[in-house]
């Protein structure tokens, strides 16, 4: 497995995973927590990559 | 900026030290061990899969276990992030894994898995050692 896009998921998904079960003690909230966090980060990567892609260096 | 603890506080921050002990030392060795034995199951089985899975993968993606090098300030502390996940680390490198392959294209990856596990078990300990100190 060498996609970059989905080894950044997998590690995001396991980041999420471990805050939102840290946070949260209702398995409820622990989702929803943990599903925002993954959006999030999904979307911060996807941003902050193509904000980067002009970058010569 | 510190705050006056009250007289429950102070009762319940005095929690036998062995105890303290015992839960932290565990919550390292196995990560989510801490939260089983202070029962929270639910919490503790998730760390005890997530945490060594993160880990085997980063092991997986030819990442590399760095030795305690103190002349090398970043290879040190990226050592003790891999030390942080307790038993994992001792069996990978009983069964010589983690020597990492540089070339490797996800090698970079391997690390950040590697390292990452480490250090959210040390957030796992810590949250294991409020709920034994009755914070949580």
């Amino acid at each position: 497995m060498t996609s970059h896009f989905w080894l950044m998921v997998l590690f995001a998904f396991f980041v999420s995973l471990i805050f939102a079960v840290l946070l949260r003690d209702d398995p409820r909230e622990q989702l929803k927590t943990g599903g925002m966090m993954l959006g999030g980060f999904i979307v911060a990567a996807y941003v902050a990559g193509w904000l980067m892609y002009p970058l010569p260096f | 900026m510190g705050t006056k603890s009250t007289t429950a506080e102070r009762q319940r921050a005095s929690a036998e030290p062995w105890r303290l002990l015992l839960v932290c030392g565990l919550a390292w060795l196995i990560p989510g061990a801490g939260h089983l034995i202070a029962g929270r199951r639910q919490k503790g089985l998730i760390f005890l899969v997530a945490l060594p899975l993160m880990f085997a993968i980063g092991l997986l993606l030819q990442g590399r276990l760095f030795p305690l090098e103190i002349s090398d300030p970043l290879v040190f502390l990226g050592a003790i992030a891999n030390r942080g996940i307790g038993a994992p680390y001792f069996i990978a490198k009983m069964m010589d894994a983690g020597a990492g392959t540089v070339i490797a294209v996800s090698y970079e990856y391997g690390n950040t898995f590697l390292m990452t596990a480490g250090l959210l078990n040390f957030l796992v300990i810590l949250d294991a050692f409020d709920i034994t100190m009755g914070r949580k």
